[in-house]
């Protein structure tokens, strides 16, 4: 049964130096907030597992909490680079970071295995390009057809981190809108953490939406606004401004390290960051 | 007629390229912009598939990212991840990949990974995304990319996404059902490949620009079509349609 618990507390149980932590959300739902938090809680040496790295991904490399990166495209959507982590990579600041990187195709097929505790996950793809080359993948043989098909290796994180919209008192999860790989996640990590907008007496069955039961999640913590600058369907926008506001915030070093001392490190919890933010807001500045 | 930019031309070019009723797998900038021109101009049944999961997305706003909210909203189906790709895309129920780059080749491979050295880039790009599974398995794939020795490269530094590989035969030894890269569109013309060699071919010129303009921005000797044709300028209605698509933040701003 999840234990409905604070995301501080959720943070400090679950996460240790040096785990595999996968934090998802595809676009949508993006669990920015418990990126903070591991932030605040100087966790060190952590394999980020994310398809889309994202903002989450660049703050937390950017100040140093990462070892390793598994990732299928790391860009910001429609603004440009993300720049702590083309610095770790380009120019080792602040710590060189070892990249392991799939395709979209191949990671979701390994989220899949993993959650179907299968050692592989297999598809069409990955063939005559480079990226075989530089990352974890193998041929194999379909046993019925002879035809030869790639196979990634199953993600099984340590950690598996998602946001949703809402639980249950019971710790139940319901979420809705584009759901990436959110279930594969909870389900192929070893210990999970759902931080959720919204705790209500009953979840209400929503058109296309998707349960996890209590049982199948470690941790639940409430933060409302938790996904933002990413949204969350149904309770606020994607913050597009700020996802361009980002880029030269994170282009240049020192300027990073003052936003994220600001906002991040000297922020109690999520909800001081957003009152920060709506500080540096008000004085001019969109972020 | 109005006047209008080498980008709007080959927006418009792109466009065009996609008939009423395709399905079409879209990557996020040009492609996008393209796609939807086409929806609200000569294709309004286009059917526009994003990586997101998103099935039929009818966006009133060109969305910044694959996965904005409005995607969701105006889809006829939101489906996961695995699903996308797996069911839908490898499934092989596409038609159009719709795809940018940060380089090309003269069989249509494509490079978003890093320019330079893997090891010690110079320049780290995003990485591959859809595109390998979506060149690998959509009926065919088209490409956007403006056209310069910077971006059409003799070699790629890096092979994210397979056009026609190593030449004639590649595709099919490489066990892909689609077509491969089967138009590519610059601001300066559009490309396609020899059915033999597979090699791109310079198929049309946008108007004012010259065999000599489409070779100096080549890195490699480009072929030229026999009967090279001129592209039919933006119409009144294309460009007033491709300057109302608009993201929400430019809407509101405006």
């Amino acid at each position: 049964m999840a234990e409905v618990t604070t995301l501080q507390r959720a943070i400090e149980e679950l996460v240790r130096d040096g785990d595999t932590v996968a934090l998802e959300g595809f676009t949508h739902l993006i669990p920015n907030a418990a990126g903070h938090e591991l932030i605040r809680r100087e966790r060190r040496d952590l394999t980020l597992v994310r398809m889309t790295p994202d903002l989450v991904c660049d703050q937390l490399i950017g100040v140093g909490c990462a070892r390793k990166l598994v990732f299928s495209w790391g860009g910001n959507p429609g603004v440009g680079s993300l720049h702590r982590l083309r610095d770790a990579v380009e120019q080792g600041w602040p710590a060189p970071l070892e990249l392991e990187e799939h395709s979209h195709a191949g990671m979701a097929a390994a989220y899949a295995a993993g959650a179907a505790n299968l050692p592989f996950g297999v598809l069409r793809g990955y063939a005559g390009t480079d990226l075989a080359r530089r990352t974890r993948v193998e041929w194999v043989t379909c046993p019925f057809t002879g035809e030869k098909l790639a196979a990634v290796p199953a993600l099984r994180p340590d950690v598996g981190i998602v946001h949703a919209q809402q639980a249950d008192r019971r710790g139940n999860i319901q979420l809705w809108g584009i759901s990436g790989v959110q279930k594969e996640t909870v389900l192929a990590s070893s210990r999970s953490l759902v931080t959720v907008e919204e705790l209500v007496d009953e979840l209400k069955p929503r058109p296309g939406g998707i349960v996890l039961p209590g049982w199948a999640v470690d941790a639940v913590a409430v933060v409302p606004g938790g996904a933002h600058p990413s949204y969350a369907q149904g309770y606020y926008d994607r913050d597009n401004a700020f996802y361009a506001a980002w880029d030269p915030i994170s282009r240049d070093r020192e300027r990073f390290a003052d936003w994220m001392r600001r906002h991040v490190v000297e922020t109690a919890d999520a909800a001081e960051y957003r009152e920060r933010l709506a500080e540096t807001a008000r004085a001019g500045a969109v972020a | 007629m109005t006047d209008y930019t080498p980008s709007e031309m080959m927006a418009v070019a792109a466009s065009r390229r996609l008939a009423d009723g395709m399905t079409c797998f879209v990557g996020i900038g040009l492609p996008s912009t393209a796609a939807n021109l086409a929806r609200r101009t000569h294709a309004p049944d286009c059917v526009l598939v994003y990586e997101s999961g998103t099935i039929g997305a009818k966006p009133v706003h060109l969305p910044l990212s694959i996965g904005d909210g409005e995607l969701a909203e105006t889809a006829d189906a939101v489906v996961s991840v695995p699903e996308i790709f797996g069911y839908w895309l490898q499934g092989g129920r596409i038609d159009v990949g719709f795809l940018g780059a940060a380089q090309i080749d003269r069989f249509g491979n494509l490079n978003s990974t890093v320019i330079g050295d893997y090891d010690s880039p110079g320049v780290r790009l995003p990485g591959a995304g859809g595109a390998p599974e979506i060149a690998a398995s959509c009926k065919q794939t088209f490409v956007m990319l403006p056209q310069s020795p910077r971006t059409f490269v003799p070699r790629l530094d890096f092979r994210t996404t397979v056009g026609f590989g190593d030449g004639p035969g590649s595709r099919e030894a490489l066990g892909f059902t689609g077509a491969g890269t089967t138009a590519v569109v610059t601001d300066l013309g559009v490309l396609e490949p020899d059915p033999e060699t597979c090699e791109l071919v310079l198929a049309t010129l946008h108007p004012g620009v010259s065999v000599d303009d489409a070779r100096a921005a080549t890195g490699w000797e480009l072929e030229v079509a026999e009967d090279v044709g001129t592209c039919e300028p933006p119409t009144d209605d294309e460009l007033e349609a491709l300057r109302s698509l608009r993201t929400i933040e430019e809407a509101v701003k405006a």
